[in-house]
């Protein structure tokens, strides 16, 4: 069930990423690697990211692999950090998000750069926009997944109360 | 019991896939073939749902726009919209013949020029990385498409074909960084040779352009042919700075012609470029 809700919601971010365009400022694919990595652990972090990171290469016109091994560290570190501490308010996961897609950006371009295979020049600006929007993304999936139960319980008991 | 063994050996996993990946990239680093495989299967399955995708979207925008009761006016418009891509696109090959007859004329050599055969497709997904300006049409090998086709849009160029599949396309845009293509400064008393290239960040930077050029801002910018890949004298964009320091050029920045945030629909030029036309000729 858990395994079949991890490759919905990488299914469903592939597809946001592909389907919308002019994105570029968020990468959702990564937001739900962290995601997973902080509720479920290291293991279901750094499979997902293997997974999401090969099937987004292969969609993309680089070197299969570079992504994934990314998305796999980004996804094993997220979830350590998931397990170790305390990670259950806005501003810690904002965190979290943001330093994930600056160490994303940081092994992706990192590799390219010293596999001689791409120039990504000072992108600087491009990544931290990119790691604001993820964080804003990733907080926002965690406040609404959170919420979202508790609301639907809430307009139940209400309506249960107007038919008394 | 083997589940509870792996999460207990996370560390061991991490190792393991990060072996396996290393080991993914260096095969691939290392052998020059084409395209590898995985990426055209994945491609080519994922083109599909892509389509897919687009089709319930567009689907839904368009019942949308029948039941406000613009049917009839969206119709003429995108009719209109259509004709006005043809004409533009007519135009501009009008404008690359003229060009070209008026050098032909100098020479006093008059030859007789084929317009270039398109297609049109749609775009139908966007990358999927941040990181690579690619997008998917919906056109593909059985259409007739082939690697390094030229992309085109009623305003200039847009990039070129880099993975065909069955039924759809990855288009490589020209803003994409590892993007280049031939390029002359239109003016006539300019005529300056160059190579644009992408800067990622949705404008063209101007490279191997002589300390001599005359290049000034406002210059249009067209496809110069000699990539092989790109027809001759198609609007790639107009420079939006030049920096020099001393005689040499410093930086030439050419903004786009085409508005690559708001592409809908391309036409994909299936007449090669005359250099490799002659190359894809079977010999007798």
């Amino acid at each position: 069930m858990k395994v079949a809700g991890v490759v919905l919601a990488t299914a469903l971010a592939l597809a946001l990423q592909t389907t919308l365009t002019g994105t570029g400022a968020v990468d959702f694919v990564l937001v739900v690697v962290v995601y997973v990595a902080l509720t479920s652990g290291p293991v279901t972090g750094l499979l997902t990211g293997t997974l999401a990171g090969l099937v987004q290469d292969a969609l993309a016109s680089g070197v299969i692999g570079i992504g994934g091994l990314a998305k796999t560290i980004v996804g094993f570190l997220a979830g350590i950090i998931g397990t170790q501490f305390i990670v259950a308010q806005p501003l810690p996961r904002l965190v979290v998000f943001f330093a994930a897609t600056l160490l994303h950006a940081v092994v992706f371009h990192g590799l390219y750069l010293v596999l001689n295979l791409r120039q990504f020049g000072s992108a600087y600006a491009a990544i931290a926009g990119q790691a604001l929007g993820n964080a804003l993304v990733g907080v926002v999936t965690f406040q609404v997944v959170e919420l979202l139960p508790g609301v639907v319980e809430r307009r139940r008991a209400a309506k249960h109360r107007l038919r008394r | 019991m083997a589940i509870l063994d792996l999460r207990q050996r996370a560390g061991y996993l991490f190792l393991a896939v990060l072996l396996g990946l290393v080991i993914l990239i260096s095969a691939q680093v290392n052998s020059k073939s084409g395209v590898p495989v995985l990426e055209a299967a994945v491609f080519g399955v994922f083109a599909e749902v892509q389509r897919g995708t687009s089709a319930v979207v567009s689907g839904i925008s368009r019942a949308w726009s029948g039941y406000v009761g613009l049917r009839q006016v969206h119709a003429d418009n995108e009719r209109l919209r259509q004709r006005l891509a043809e004409t533009q696109l007519a135009l501009q090959e009008q404008r690359a013949l003229a060009d070209r007859s008026h050098g032909l004329e100098r020479l006093l050599e008059l030859r007789h020029r084929t317009s270039l055969r398109t297609t049109g497709a749609e775009i139908i997904a966007a990358g999927a990385t941040p990181d690579f300006r690619t997008v998917t049409i919906d056109k593909g090998a059985r259409q007739g498409l082939m690697t390094d086709m030229a992309v085109m849009a009623p305003a200039g160029v847009v990039g070129r074909v880099i993975v065909p599949s069955g039924n759809a396309a990855k288009v490589q845009l020209l803003i994409d960084r590892n993007a280049a293509a031939g390029a002359v400064i239109e003016r006539r008393e300019s005529r300056a040779q160059g190579v644009v290239v992408g800067t990622g960040n949705g404008r063209l930077r101007m490279e191997y352009v002589s300390e001599i050029a005359d290049i000034v801002v406002g210059d249009v910018v067209v496809t110069s042919g000699i990539d092989g890949i790109y027809p001759k004298g198609f609007v790639i964009g107009r420079v939006e700075v030049v920096e020099k320091i001393g005689p040499a050029y410093k930086q030439i920045l050419v903004r786009p012609a085409v508005d690559f945030s708001s592409l809908e629909e391309v036409l994909v030029v299936l007449t090669p470029p005359e250099g490799r036309e002659a190359a894809r000729e079977p010999t007798p």
